[in-house]
């Protein structure tokens, strides 16, 4: 019995090839790989359809901590645009020659915040962190967590540092997120966490803290064109739309962010 | 490079390593024995289901497991109550947390070498020592334990190093507190990702070689045993 075929499989392989070549000659669109940082992926989640219905370019995110990426980044990962938590690593890829040099904006600024899920734990002034009625407090890793550094700059400018870590008071996160867990959970009584993680417009349960600013070095979050992208053009229209378009500018603040004047 | 200087946290670390696998060692395989000689001895249909549960923890990424741990442990778990009802501390942030989350992580390592061991002594054998008038614990002392011994050293060294080399679960109830539930490995992770490539290189090797020395010397002692006569 004779089969009849409409395609041979050789000619339904060609025909696909040819169609996969086409389809990516008529889309102009480019899509962006972003390397973002924990604490800023919510935000970004958000903002990433706005800047698709602005200019047809897609952004694929990758979450993680920035020490992760920055190391991913010297050994070649294949991202366009890292959105660090911090400035210290997109200066460094910088001067490294891995990002493209005059790229870096400052995206974001972070707030930090004592916060406890427990509506009466944290008084407005902070002065729960006198009182001695409380067993842990968490923070993110000073060494390699801005928001880490900054707690510790907190508790050494009311100088508490010493006496809190001599007794063994502090838990340390891995990151931020960490932080915000062991509080939430409540193995730790409260934790110095970021603003973004425990707002939604407003603080969203328990009670809070926020230290002046004056009490720690601005936390500055920035962004960086990485020097190995083939879409160069797009990544710096995407951190120009990121600084300057206000309905970006809005949902950046709405997550618990300031931003540079 | 690798030869530059300890610093005392480095040490402080390394022994707080050395410390939790070896609590975790030890008490893993006197909680592992009477279970996994039960396991290899009982016709009961319970069997399969303990023996899933005690294989669950190589399923889950120990990050979940600790994280789990953690809301167990939390003033809102069960662990955490019950803590608070006995009025004691609770366990996460302190080196019993880091016992515990190691004995349930490492868990499947000691059981499976100590089933496979006790089922390897067989049934006939243990029939056999009955027949000669031996009670159930002089079987279990004089046959059953000494023709396991193998999967005994098996079960420890696996329970040690795998303890040694845990990251995620520490990480996570951890609260890495220096001198308290920082172990080395965190401390390996926390050089890395402060690009302290050095002092990284410096704990690895260190934990890589004296692991190195100790499962050799481990297998060496065993192959000897292996070529030993039994004297029950």
């Amino acid at each position: 019995m004779t089969k009849y075929r409409i395609l041979s499989p050789r000619l339904a392989a060609q025909l696909l090839i040819w169609l996969l070549v086409a389809a990516s000659l008529v889309a102009r669109a480019d899509e962006l790989n972003v390397a973002v940082a924990a604490n800023f992926f919510g935000a970004l989640q958000e903002l990433a359809p706005r800047f698709e219905q602005a200019t047809g370019n897609k952004l694929v995110l990758s979450s993680g901590s920035s020490g992760q990426f920055y190391t991913q980044i010297k050994q070649g990962a294949p991202f366009d645009v890292l959105l660090s938590a911090d400035s210290e690593r997109p200066r460094q890829l910088e001067a490294e020659g891995l990002a493209v040099s005059g790229s870096r904006i400052t995206y974001a600024i972070g707030t930090l915040v004592l916060w406890s899920p427990q509506s009466q734990m944290v008084d407005s002034e902070g002065k729960v962190l006198f009182n001695g009625q409380y067993r842990m407090i968490g923070i993110a890793d000073p060494v390699n967590a801005p928001y880490g550094a900054a707690a510790e700059q907190v508790l050494k400018g009311l100088g508490i540092w010493e006496k809190l870590n001599r007794d063994k008071q502090i838990a340390f996160g891995e990151n931020i997120t960490q932080a915000w867990q062991f509080a939430s959970t409540g193995n730790a009584d409260m934790a110095f966490v970021a603003l973004s993680q425990v707002t939604d417009g407003k603080i969203i349960s328990g009670s809070y803290w926020i230290p002046p600013q004056s009490l720690y070095t601005p936390i500055d979050q920035d962004a960086v064109v990485l020097a190995r992208t083939t879409k160069r053009r797009t990544a710096e229209v995407f951190l120009t739309w990121l600084r300057q378009d206000p309905q970006a500018i809005a949902i950046i603040k709405a997550a618990g962010y300031s931003v540079k004047p | 490079m690798i030869g530059s200087a300890y610093s005392v946290a480095d040490l402080v670390a390394l022994w707080i390593s050395l410390k939790l696998a070896t609590v975790t060692m030890v008490l893993l395989l006197l909680a592992c024995t009477p279970l996994a000689w039960w396991l290899a001895t009982t016709r009961s249909r319970v069997r399969v289901i303990i023996e899933a549960v005690a294989a669950l923890p190589l399923v889950l990424p120990p990050t979940v497991v600790g994280f789990y741990l953690l809301l167990f442990l939390g003033p809102h778990g069960w662990g955490g109550r019950f803590a608070q009802q006995l009025g004691l501390q609770s366990l996460s942030f302190s080196f019993g947390g880091l016992v515990l989350g190691s004995m349930l992580y490492s868990l499947p390592f000691v059981m499976q070498p100590l089933q496979n061991a006790f089922q390897a002594v067989g049934q006939r054998t243990l029939e056999a020592a009955a027949t000669l008038g031996a009670p159930p614990w002089d079987r279990f002392f004089s046959v059953a334990l000494p023709l396991a011994r193998r999967g005994f050293i098996s079960a420890a060294v696996l329970a040690f190093a795998h303890t040694l080399g845990e990251f995620g679960v520490v990480l996570m109830i951890g609260g890495n507190i220096p001198g308290r539930t920082q172990t080395a490995a965190i401390a390996i992770f926390n050089y890395a990702e402060a690009m302290n490539y050095g002092a990284a290189q410096r704990l690895s090797v260190t934990l890589l070689m004296g692991c190195f020395v100790l499962l050799v010397i481990v297998y060496a002692v065993n192959r000897r045993l292996r070529n030993a006569v039994v004297i029950a």
